[in-house]
């Protein structure tokens, strides 16, 4: 079986420009969401409580949220994953014990009803929240360092610098989703974010890798047609690829349950965002960058310089 | 190689699939009770005569645990015990309710343990707790404070007040010569603080800060402490396995697997323990009153305890000093007769209350009591051999080395040396846990079929080889993590699913690669020679950068990133491993052994 029986070279760079402008507006979109919308940070960055109850019938929300207004509880009541399973968040407020408030809404909503049953609490206080803010922060940035560090070290510094644009790209988009649908943002989030950015490099460098060997190989053939090949070259590898990594967090976003889900759909958004980024728009960037053959090859020394060695 | 590579994760991955059984885990924190076969035989007598089956006992230095077929017997047998083994009024065990690995003795004998479950998938709760640093700096202030009032005074400094200002000390002089022979005299007796000059119109003043090693140590001192307070309070709740580290210059992380009881579990970290120093009623030390007073008729005036030792005690109610004047308290030895003792510091206020007891009470015994939730223990009893002045008492004699640390530790883990806040909290049920295990290797499960189903339809006979070391990869991952110990949570589930979904990559490379030099007119061993050759650099490239992600989730993470990215981690190793290694080895043994191959086995290439 094939899927891609390419018989002759895609000019993918022929696009370039248009890739570009896409990638561009897209960006743009996302930054403007995540500058007016911001993101819906978990309660483990902002700090506060998280309480996760279960009842054995469909649990009825509004009443739960009267309940909790009545006692003086500010909080943000919602179904999550079944009917029968409720999250409430609540900020974290000054004066409030925080160490015990989470038994006393337990014991608040037994009385309401006798089937409910704490499943999960999580409390964060302030400053771990905003430190964890800062961790993630800074896992960001030393990513894209190293990263960068890494393939100038391999290749150069133009498919470095081009790798992590088009990869923080692929970042700032899957924010900009999260930003703009207000899916909540928490820790497991954040990791898929990082192990993205990871992972559609590493595609972004089966390209480079190719650019490279062709550069090698076709000696007469312009930067945009090397570039052309390596991609055509690499696609069928890279769809499957992507499309095995897709169908494991498929399964996952099937049956993770609520706990995977936003993982999950990170992940779908950052490979997809991937495939797209590190073909066509890490390797117009290499063309923009002026990439070119002299620096794959070394020049061969035809003959040795005369005036070089020892001189009487 | 590769073979003894395969069967030795296979032994270590081996113990996962045994599941758990439930276990009764004894143990005591106590050091002159021991969990010995003595107990151990008399357990098993206890629960044969009440005719509760159990599938086994071992006894190691954690303690010993009984297995059980079933929760029922499991919760019955822990009550058996704790009746049998325990007096409600004064446990000496702690009895726990515990999972044991079934995996048998032949596998744990060669340290193939099961992996570690997080709290997110056995249920328990997790607290960070922060340690009020400020706090331990102002307490130490004030009793550097009051020793300083007591060296002044009795070396006739005449000043006009000694003051704590934030984290400074204030003494105010009214002329400087004084302020001089005050300065010397801290110079010389209290080698923690450094004194600067000011002048405030007609006062003199000498300004005095914790020099920045002080300042460190007692930062340490306070959570070193506190961890130690801890433990002890953790050990009564009858966990099984608790985890106390400090993270951090000041927190601390409690894990308590099992536990649901959050209320009680909060109770007992935050409660306060205090220390008493009081006389023994040596007037009433007699045979026929301690027989008396054993029986429960204790004199008007003394408290009747029995010390570790198994002495019994009367000792007096009224309290000489409390533990709020102990500053510390250190192991070591006597300078003189090379005995292990332990060196206590107590501050001014104290000092001059202990000088005083010890004159008028040369010869006489002095009890050390440990005060929790209004009951007491003797730590120790040591006799006053003559007047002590200073503050810095030493107790020695027939004593050992660790008896003197026990003794230390307990003198210091009385209290907390500053207050802790919760400043992170989970709590998860166990239903949950169990919830999150299946969801999560429903996942996976199914992501893997899917591959396997893809890879082999794709690449026939390749994308078999491709599945099955994709498998060994699994097994290496698995057998890595049980190895490591590694802690494993919902989050790290999830990347050994994406692990296997990244890891296929290698493996579809080097196919493509192989189609594509069989479509360049390559022989198929040329075909696959180069396909493996030429792919291992992209492969080494693609993976050092996940890598490198990988490694900042791991420094930079906490809590459910770091589950996260040591399974991501670990996973790129080990795919890097069997995609190349294992597959080669299966591809040539499938084909390397004919001298002609007319065509591979991995899908349409006659296209071109």
């Amino acid at each position: 079986m094939e899927f891609f029986k390419i018989r002759r070279v895609i000019p993918f760079m022929r696009y370039a420009l248009i890739f570009n402008v896409i990638s561009l507006i897209t960006f743009l979109a996302a930054v403007f969401f995540l500058a007016t919308r911001g993101l819906n940070l978990s309660i483990e960055f902002t700090g506060g409580t998280l309480i996760e109850v279960n009842y054995t019938h469909a649990a009825d929300v509004q009443n739960i949220r009267d309940a909790l207004k009545h006692a003086g509880y500010e909080s943000e009541v919602q179904t999550f994953g079944s009917s029968q399973d409720v999250l409430i968040r609540m900020p974290i407020k000054k004066g409030q014990s925080s160490s015990d408030l989470s038994q006393k809404i337990s014991a608040l909503l037994k009385t309401q009803d006798q089937t409910a049953s704490v499943r999960r609490v999580e409390f964060v206080g302030p400053q771990v929240g905003s430190e964890l803010a800062q961790y993630g922060a800074l896992a960001l940035i030393v990513t894209a360092l190293g990263i960068v560090a890494y393939l100038a070290l391999r290749f150069e510094w133009k498919f470095g610098l081009s790798a992590i644009i088009a990869n923080l790209h692929d970042v700032v988009i899957i924010l900009g989703f999260f930003s703009f649908f207000q899916w909540e943002f928490s820790l497991p989030v954040l990791a898929a974010v990082l192990a993205v950015l990871g992972y559609s490099v590493n595609e972004s460098v089966v390209v480079f890798d190719r650019v490279r060997e062709n550069f090698r190989k076709m000696r007469k053939a312009s930067t945009p047609e090397v570039i052309d090949a390596a991609i055509t070259g690499t696609i069928s590898r890279t769809v499957i690829t992507h499309g095995s990594t897709q169908a494991m967090v498929t399964t996952m976003l099937i049956f993770g349950g609520p706990a995977l889900h936003y993982f999950a759909l990170a992940l779908t958004i950052g490979i997809l965002f991937g495939i797209y980024s590190s073909v066509l728009v890490a390797s117009p960037l290499l063309m923009w960058l002026r990439v070119t053959r002299a620096q794959f090859i070394k020049p061969k020394r035809e003959r040795r310089d005369e005036h070089e060695g020892a001189v009487v | 190689m590769i073979a003894v590579a395969i069967v030795v994760a296979f032994v270590y991955a081996l113990p996962n699939l045994y599941g758990e059984s439930p276990a009764v885990q004894v143990s005591t924190t106590l050091a002159t009770v021991n969990v010995d076969a003595a107990l151990m035989s008399r357990v098993e007598a206890d629960l044969r005569a009440a005719n509760i089956p159990y599938t086994g006992a071992v006894l190691d230095s954690n303690g010993l645990r009984i297995r059980f077929a079933d929760t029922d017997t499991q919760l019955k047998a822990k009550d058996l015990i704790e009746k049998a083994i325990n007096e409600p009024s004064n446990p000496s065990y702690v009895v726990a309710l515990n999972l044991l690995s079934s995996s048998p003795s032949w596998l744990t004998a060669m340290h193939a343990l099961p992996m570690y479950l997080g709290l997110d998938l056995r249920g328990g709760v997790h607290f960070l707790l922060q340690v009020d640093m400020q706090a331990a700096i102002t307490k130490r202030l004030d009793s550097v404070a009051s020793d300083l009032r007591t060296t002044l005074r009795d070396k006739n400094v005449r000043h006009l007040g000694v003051m704590r200002q934030g984290d400074t000390l204030r003494v105010r002089f009214s002329d400087p010569a004084m302020r001089d022979r005050a300065r010397d005299l801290i110079a010389t007796t209290q080698p923690d603080l450094a004194a600067t000059d000011r002048d405030e119109g007609s006062d003199y003043l000498l300004v005095c800060t914790l020099k920045p090693q002080a300042l460190r140590r007692t930062q340490e001192y306070a959570i070193k402490q506190n961890i130690t307070t801890l433990h002890n309070r953790i050990n009564e709740l009858g966990v099984a396995e608790p985890v106390i580290q400090q993270q951090g210059a000041d927190r601390v992380v409690v894990e308590l697997p099992g536990v649901q009881d959050t209320a009680r579990a909060k109770e007992i970290l935050g409660r306060t323990a205090s220390l008493e120093i009081r006389m023994v009623d040596e007037d009433r030390m007699r045979p026929d009153i301690l027989a008396a007073a054993a029986k429960g008729e204790v004199p008007f005036g003394d408290d009747y305890y029995v010390d570790r030792n198994g002495q019994p005690l009367l000792v007096k109610k009224q309290v000489v000093l409390t533990g709020d004047r102990l500053t510390d308290a250190q192991p070591g030895f006597d300078s003189q007769t090379n005995e292990p003792a332990v060196h206590l510091q107590l501050d001014g206020t104290g000092a001059r209350v202990f000088q005083q007891v010890t004159r008028e009470n040369v010869g006489k015994r002095m009890a050390i009591l440990l005060i929790e939730k209004g009951k007491g223990e003797v730590v120790t009893a040591p006799v006053i051999r003559s007047e002590i002045a200073g503050g810095r008492v030493q107790i020695s004699g027939h004593m050992s080395t660790v008896e003197a640390n026990n003794i230390a530790l307990l003198l210091r883990a009385g209290a907390l040396a500053a207050p802790m806040e919760i400043v992170e909290e989970r709590t998860v049920g166990p239903s949950l846990g169990r919830e999150n295990i299946d969801q999560g290797f429903n996942s996976t499960r199914w992501g893997f079929a899917i591959i396997v189903v893809f890879m082999s339809i794709y690449y026939l006979v390749f994308g078999v080889i491709s599945s099955i070391s994709l498998a060994i990869n699994l097994l290496f991952l698995v057998a890595l993590l049980s190895l490591l110990q590694a802690t494993l949570t919902l989050p790290g589930i999830a990347a050994v699913a994406l692990a296997l979904g990244m890891a296929i990559d290698a493996n579809v490379l080097i196919n493509e690669r192989i189609r594509e030099e069989i479509r360049g007119g390559a022989t198929p061993q040329a075909a696959i020679h180069a396909g493996y050759e030429r792919a291992w650099g992209t492969i080494l490239d693609s993976n050092i950068t996940t890598l490198i992600a990988g490694l900042a989730l791991l420094i930079f993470g906490q809590g459910p990133v770091r589950g996260f990215a040591v399974v991501h981690c670990l996973g790129i190793l080990t795919s890097m491993f069997s995609a190349v290694t294992v597959s080669r080895a299966m591809v040539n043994l499938s084909y390397g052994h004919r001298r002609r191959v007319a065509k591979l086995s991995i899908g349409n290439t006659a296209w071109k």
